[in-house]
Order: C-alpha cells, then sequence, then structure tokens
C-alpha cells in the first residue's frame, strides 16, 4: 500500500529532517521573538505571524542537541497539529520532495540523538541521503512538558 | 427538499418561539386575566406548530397542537387558567424545549410525551377536575359573545370605509352549505379561495380558525373587498359544490356606519345575527387585541441575525487594523509632516468610532441571560415551598457575548443560593415578622468600564459567626487572625474553596461546588464578586464584570528591552519611590502606600529579564495594582504609555504561564504579554 507523500525538508545541524507539507502552515525568514517568562529553555517565545500570536520552539532543543546559531538561512517553520500551531526554529528549509510512504522505515532507537517516539520513520532517498520523518503530534506533547517542568523546579 | 438548510433557521426561531411563549406563560401567571397575552401565546404557539410540522418534527408538533387546543380555549374565554393548567402547561413547554433542544444535538426531536398530552387533552375536554359547572358556565358566555360577533370593530370597519371612499366594493357574505355536506372545512376554504381570488377578506363569522376546523355549523359569514360584480361573486360561489344558498350584499358607508356604530340597526341592516346588546365591550376588546401587534411587529423586525463567526473574523480584521493605526500615529509623529499628521488623526477617530461599532455588535443585553430565571425562580420556590417575587432590573444592559455565554452559570449558582439559604420559608418569615413573600431583586447596571449584576434579597443574611467558626475549622483563616476580620471580609471567606455552611445538603444548591466556583469562574471573566450581608435583613452579591474582552486599556511598560503591558483596570496608581523607603518585613519587601504596608514585587525577579535588573537604582518606578481589596506595588524599569490593547491568545500550546494572561501585537508588529495582576498577588 503506497502512498505519495509531499514533504518538506530541512536541515538542523548536518542531519535532514521532514514534516509533511498539509501539516505547514507557512515557512517564515527569522524575525524578532518576544520571550515569555517561566516556559522551557526550548521555547523561544511568541512571534506576530500576521496579526496571529503563534509560539516558538527550538527543535534542537526540544530534543535535548546543542542549539545552533542563527544565521541568515535559518527558518520558522509554523506547524499546525491537533489545533495547535507552533513555529519551529530550523537550520534551513529549502526542498519540497515527493517520497513514498514505502520507502519509510521505522526508525532504529536513537538516531542523531534524538528518541524514537519523536520519529515516524526513516526515509532513505537516493545513494546517501536520509531523511528523518518527525511525529508531530510526540514532539508537541504537552504533558512531557509538564513533566520537564517539574524536574526543572 | 432538503430541510438542513432550514434546520438551523427552524433551531435559531424555535428558540425565539419558545422564550416567548415561557415569558408570556408567565406573565399570564401573573395577570391572569389579560387576554391580549394569550393571544400572543396562542401566535407562538401556532407558528412554531407550523414550523415543526413543515420540518417533520411531529411530535414537536402534537404537542404544540395539544397544547394550542388548551389555549385556545382560554382564548374564547371557555376556559379559565388555573395553576394546573398553567403548571401542565409549563410541562409541555419544558418538553418542547427538551425536544428542540434535541434536534440541536442532532436527535430527530422524538420524545414520549404522552402524559402531558393526555393532561392537556383533559384540560380541553373539562373534566381535569370534578366541578363540570365552570366549563358550563363559560360555555354559555361564549355563546353570547359568538352571537355578537358578527359586527366589525373599529379597525375592520375603518378599513372597510376606505376601501368604499376609494371605489372598491365591499360585501357582506353569507354561505349556507347544505346539510349533507361532509368536509365543511374544504368548503369554506374553497369560498375564501375564490373570494380572496378576486378581492381580500377583512372578517369571518366564525374565525378562520374555526372553519378550519369545522367549528361552525352550517353558515358563516363573510366582510369581503372585492373587484368583481355582486353577480359574478355569486355564480362563482355557488359553482362551488355543497353550497346550499349564498347571499351576496354589497355595503356602502351608510350601512357600514350603521354596522360599527353601536349597532342598533346592524341587524335590520344586513340580516346579521340578532341581539348585539353587549356589543361595545366585545368591540373595544377585539380592538385592542387587534392594535398590539400591529404596533409590535416593527420593532421586530429590525434586526438580522448575523453567523457570529463572521462577527469574530470582523473583529479580527479590525483588530489588525487597529494594530496598524498605532503603527502610522508611530510613523506620523516621526515624519512630522502637518498633512500626514492631519490624515492619521482623522483616521484615528473614525476608526475610534469603528471600534465602538465593532465592540456594539457584539454586544448583547443580559436579558438573554436573565429571562431563563423568573422562570427558575418560580420552580424552585414552588419545590422549596417559599413565596418569592423575583425583580429584575436593567436586563437591557449590554455585555459582549463571550462574557454573556460565560456568566450564565455563576448567576444561576448565585440566585439559587438565594433562594435555597438567603429567603427563609413563609412560617420562618412571618416569625421574623417580615412580608411572607420574600423579595430576590436582580439588577444589572453600566459603572465606568464594568457592568454591575448584583442579586440581593431580603433574606435572613449571613451569619458571620458561623461562617468564621467554619473557616476556622476549614483552616480557611487561622484562629489568631480571626480577631482581625471585619464582618465583610468574614462574609466573604464564604467563596473560598470548600465552603459551604448550609446545615442541611439540600437537592437545590451546597452540593460540594461552592461559592468559589462561581468567583473562580467570574475572576476568570476577569471581573469579581464581592458580598455584603445584614444579618437578619439580607445579603447582596455583586457581581463585576469587564464590559469587553477583546480589546482592553493598559499601561504599556519597560522592563530593559522587553515592552509589557499592564491592564489599567488593575492598576491603583504609578508612582517614583525611593529606594531608601522600602522595608523589610519577614525578609520581604515591602512599602508604605496610603497609610497601608502593601509588598513590593520585583517584575524583573519575577519574569527572569535577562536585560533589566532595578537591583542598583536608587529610584524605582513602581505601579500600584489591586486584586479585590489587596494591593501590591510592582517595580518596573519604565513607563511607556496608555494604549488600548487587543487581546491575543498565545495560543493552544502555551497555557497557564504564570504571571501573564495573553499577549497583544504592539505598532511596531512586535508581541508584548500581557501581565497578569491577579496571579502577582497572592
Amino acid at each position: 500500500m503506497s502512498e505519495e507523500l509531499k514533504v518538506i525538508v530541512f536541515g538542523i545541524a548536518n542531519e535532514e529532517y521532514g514534516i509533511e507539507v498539509d501539516k505547514v502552515r507557512t515557512i517564515e525568514r527569522m524575525m524578532p521573538i518576544t520571550r515569555v517568562p517561566k516556559t522551557p529553555s526550548f521555547i523561544k517565545g511568541v512571534i506576530n505571524l500576521r496579526g496571529i500570536v503563534v509560539p516558538v520552539m527550538n527543535l534542537s532543543g526540544r530534543f535535548n542537541l546543542p542549539e545552533t546559531e542563527v544565521t541568515e538561512h535559518t527558518r520558522i517553520i509554523v506547524v499546525a497539529v491537533n489545533e495547535m500551531e507552533v513555529g519551529f526554529i530550523v537550520d534551513s528549509a529549502n526542498d519540497v520532495i515527493d517520497i513514498d510512504s514505502d520507502i519509510i522505515d521505522t526508525p532504529p532507537e536513537i538516531v542523531g540523538g534524538i528518541q524514537a517516539k519523536y520519529l515516524d520513520g526513516i526515509a532513505k532517498i537516493g545513494e546517501d541521503r536520509l531523511l528523518i520523518m518527525l511525529n508531530l503530534s510526540e514532539v508537541l506533547n504537552k504533558s512531557e512538558i509538564v513533566q520537564l517542568e517539574q524536574l526543572e523546579v | 427538499m432538503d430541510m438542513n438548510a432550514y434546520l438551523s433557521m427552524f433551531i435559531d426561531e424555535s428558540n425565539d418561539h419558545l422564550q416567548a411563549l415561557n415569558d408570556n406563560l408567565m406573565r399570564l401567571e401573573s395577570s391572569p386575566e389579560d387576554i391580549s397575552i394569550v393571544q400572543d401565546i396562542f401566535r407562538s404557539a401556532h407558528t412554531l406548530k407550523g414550523m415543526s410540522a413543515t420540518m417533520g418534527f411531529e411530535d414537536l408538533a402534537s404537542l404544540t397542537h395539544e397544547m394550542e387546543n388548551v389555549l385556545d380555549l382560554v382564548r374564547n374565554d371557555k376556559l379559565k387558567m388555573d395553576s394546573f393548567i398553567f403548571d401542565t402547561l409549563f410541562q409541555g413547554l419544558d418538553a418542547l424545549e427538551s425536544m428542540v433542544e434535541d434536534v440541536v444535538q442532532g436527535g430527530t426531536g422524538k420524545s414520549d410525551v404522552t402524559h402531558i398530552v393526555n393532561n392537556l387533552a383533559n384540560i380541553v375536554k373539562g373534566d381535569y377536575k370534578n366541578s363540570s359547572t365552570e366549563p358550563a358556565a363559560s360555555a354559555s358566555t361564549s355563546a353570547a359573545g359568538q352571537e355578537n360577533g358578527g359586527l366589525l370593530d373599529q379597525y375592520q370597519s375603518s378599513v372597510l370605509k376606505q376601501s368604499i371612499q376609494s371605489g372598491l366594493q365591499v360585501f357582506y357574505i353569507k354561505v349556507t352549505l347544505t346539510e349533507s355536506c361532509v368536509l365543511k372545512a374544504a368548503r369554506s376554504y374553497m369560498v375564501f379561495d375564490v373570494l380572496e381570488n378576486t378581492g381580500e377578506v377583512i372578517k369571518s363569522e366564525p374565525s378562520v380558525e374555526d372553519l378550519e376546523q369545522e367549528k361552525f355549523d352550517r353558515s358563516f359569514t363573510v366582510f369581503t373587498i372585492s373587484s368583481v360584480s355582486p353577480e359574478e361573486l355569486t355564480s362563482k360561489i355557488n359553482s362551488i359544490s355543497e353550497i346550499e344558498t349564498v347571499e351576496v350584499l354589497p355595503l356602502d358607508e351608510e350601512s357600514l356606519a350603521t354596522l360599527s356604530s353601536a349597532g342598533t340597526q346592524a341587524a335590520a341592516a344586513v340580516e346579521a345575527p340578532a341581539a348585539p346588546v353587549k356589543t361595545e365591550k366585545a368591540e373595544v376588546k377585539s380592538a385592542d387585541e387587534q392594535k398590539k401587534p400591529a404596533v409590535k411587529a416593527p420593532v421586530a423586525n429590525r434586526t438580522i441575525r448575523v453567523d457570529i463567526d463572521r462577527l469574530d473574523a470582523l473583529m479580527n480584521l479590525f483588530s489588525e487594523m487597529l494594530i496598524d493605526r498605532v503603527r502610522l500615529e508611530q510613523l506620523a509623529s516621526e515624519v512630522k509632516r502637518q498633512d500626514l499628521t492631519d490624515t492619521v488623526e482623522h483616521m484615528a477617530r473614525v476608526s475610534s468610532d469603528l471600534q465602538n461599532i465593532v465592540l456594539k455588535l457584539r454586544m448583547v443585553p443580559v436579558d438573554t441571560v436573565f429571562n431563563r430565571f423568573p422562570r427558575m425562580i418560580r420552580d424552585l420556590a414552588k419545590s422549596l415551598d417559599k413565596k418569592i417575587d423575583l425583580i429584575i432590573t436593567g436586563a437591557d444592559t449590554e455585555l459582549d457575548r463571550t462574557v454573556i455565554d460565560e456568566i450564565g452559570d455563576p448567576l444561576v449558582h448565585l440566585l439559587r443560593n438565594s433562594v435555597d439559604h438567603g429567603i427563609e420559608t413563609v412560617a420562618e418569615r412571618v416569625a421574623a415578622g417580615k412580608s411572607e413573600t420574600g423579595t430576590v431583586h436582580l439588577r444589572a447596571f453600566h459603572s465606568g468600564n464594568h457592568v454591575f449584576i448584583e442579586v440581593e434579597e431580603d433574606g435572613k443574611g449571613i451569619n458571620a459567626k458561623k461562617v468564621l467558626e467554619k473557616a476556622i475549622s476549614k483552616g480557611v483563616v487561622k484562629p489568631e487572625d480571626a480577631g482581625k476580620l471585619s464582618i465583610d471580609e468574614i462574609n466573604n471567606l464564604i467563596f473560598s474553596a470548600g465552603f459551604s455552611t448550609a446545615d442541611v445538603i439540600s437537592d437545590i444548591s451546597g452540593r460540594g461546588v461552592g461559592l468559589d466556583v462561581v468567583r473562580t469562574k467570574i475572576t476568570s471573566l476577569g471581573g469579581n464578586v464581592t458580598v455584603t450581608s445584614v444579618e437578619g435583613k439580607g445579603t447582596k452579591f455583586s457581581v463585576q464584570l469587564p464590559l469587553t474582552l477583546s480589546i482592553i486599556s493598559a499601561m504599556l511598560i519597560k522592563l530593559g528591552d522587553e515592552k509589557y503591558a499592564i491592564p489599567l483596570s488593575s492598576i491603583v496608581e504609578t508612582a517614583i519611590i525611593q529606594r531608601s523607603s522600602i522595608l523589610m518585613v519577614h525578609g520581604n519587601p515591602m512599602i508604605k502606600f496610603r497609610n497601608a504596608v502593601i509588598p513590593l514585587i520585583s517584575l524583573s525577579k519575577l519574569f527572569e529579564s535577562p536585560s533589566y535588573s532595578e537591583e542598583h537604582e536608587e529610584e524605582h518606578e513602581i505601579i500600584v495594582i489591586h486584586k479585590g481589596d489587596k494591593w501590591a506595588a510592582v517595580v518596573i524599569d519604565e513607563f511607556i504609555g496608555q494604549s488600548e490593547i487587543v487581546l491575543k491568545t498565545l495560543g493552544k500550546y502555551l497555557t497557564n504561564i504564570s504571571g501573564v494572561s495573553g499577549a497583544t501585537i504592539l505598532g511596531d508588529g512586535q508581541v508584548a504579554l500581557i501581565v497578569d495582576p491577579n496571579a502577582l498577588i497572592k
């Protein structure tokens, strides 16, 4: 049962990640972010997305990876999942590709330091390109944030 | 035909009619003699019946039909309203409401209402009580009424008169059906059809409804305005089968005048049924009935229904424009060109007018919440065996729809509380030297940027001593603090969590969820609730609500590079204090303010501000905020100024951030967080 998926490809550090196009609302250049106090450190704050206030998180920070510096390639990918809108800060976003759902494999336990539960799978494209498909509902899982907050306190 | 398209209209309208039925029944209960109210009720019920039948909700239609039958008898003076009829009608109304609710939920509106239908049918038959004398008596009076009915009232005669003056022909027609006629209603309908094709029917005797239901013997009379000759009319009516005789009498102004005057010669002039002795009384009455709806109707039609989503969209668009306006104002002040400044100022004025209108569009009179309370109080009073008058004032006070949607439950709670715990039983009231009937006032009024809603009763009041004991036993108040509390402070303890002073947990209130829920709800709406009470005299709950939740006035402040907004409604004062004036009490910084010592809160510490700290300043800018009666001073970096801000949420991902109630977008497009003063004061 194969399906064509349109996927937005973006980069964090040296890895390539994918999110299905229909979950992405918009991709923006870096813009001023208003810090929100008393939130986990990976939540960078909120932005004004054409009149709507949208929270923004740093994906590397979310996966407990070292956060990379903001460059001119840095983008904010705004996704909409479970009626939540959240922006992801990524190092670059520059490609939309079609992939076959058949080529997505179940992920190994840890990929590039990210726990498997955050991933939907890994797609192998061409000879040496690996695309990590994110499980957005899990990435945006709030109960985990609550636990994180309790740990920090 | 696809009925779904009409479903929402049906739901809206039936809710309106149900509400009207409810209101009017309440009115009728207080003045049972007023037949004009019965007319209104009948009209609503009739329309509702028609709508539900059209939409295929048979149960709804049949129940309404039975109610209508009862009302029809009342309307025609054949039945006197009594408490059994009222109760049955109210039951019927409740059943109708739940059926419509079922339709709203996507159901079929089906429900077992045989019990109510039987009761209603019994009322119609007149055998719901043993004394059969009354129906008989009223039947005879109604017979007399019918005999008088052949005459015209003022309105009808003036219409006819005008028609004659403008050259139209007016006829008095008497139609008699054959004795063997089976479908009397159908035949009379056909006659009406003929008449309406050639002109207009002004009055018929018996009434059209009675004709439809075959409530007539063999003949009926009609006043009609027509464009054809009497001969033609006669032959047309005669062509309908089962008609025995038709008499068509042309009327002129003279004969009309004799008809509409006291009518002594009316019978002779047009062979109308005999002996009009009591006519004048009948005339006056029916004239009233005719006039009332005529006055009411235009008012009802001056509104349109708008999908609330569209209003929300309008609001959102307007908010964006407001942001641009602030931005333009900034630019204009930088560019400093006179004509630009003028234009921007003009735009600012126009847009603030626009803002008022857009906000007003979302305003709904509190009546939409209040209107269900009279019924609720009535039922409560009945079930508790108390006598209670509910007096509503200011029901036309308007509030934002979002507030209206939320305020219903807390008010229900307060009212139930007043009726259950506040007002005493009749015996207790008499013993206390009060009138038997307790009074609950429900008031709404504007004051500044707020709307106040008060629930006041003249019941037994709050027993402050009992409240204090309970508060101490529940650990809400420390025993050593108890002496310091004023009566009002003690009374307000009833809003604390897990508090219920009712000795017996009753069915009505005191189910564990107490007034703390009310307070939480109202605070979450940006409002406040307080109570004042005099033991033995009564209790007053006062709810303070913001006019709107979408645009508020706020003070913009700076903490280093960061900007925050503090709602003006929470600000008492702004000031500058010397560092040396800070007192330390148990290690907590406090300052003296208006003869009180209030805590000093560092916003930069609370929000872990990366770019500002007041540590090394000699002078502090402070904002004194309040939450109810509690005050606190907040140290900030710099004041920016007062501004109208548009409230935005932080989205579903970021919820429950302490100290922040939302965000707003400033003129420069940046997001500023709105400080929640209620969270700062513990």
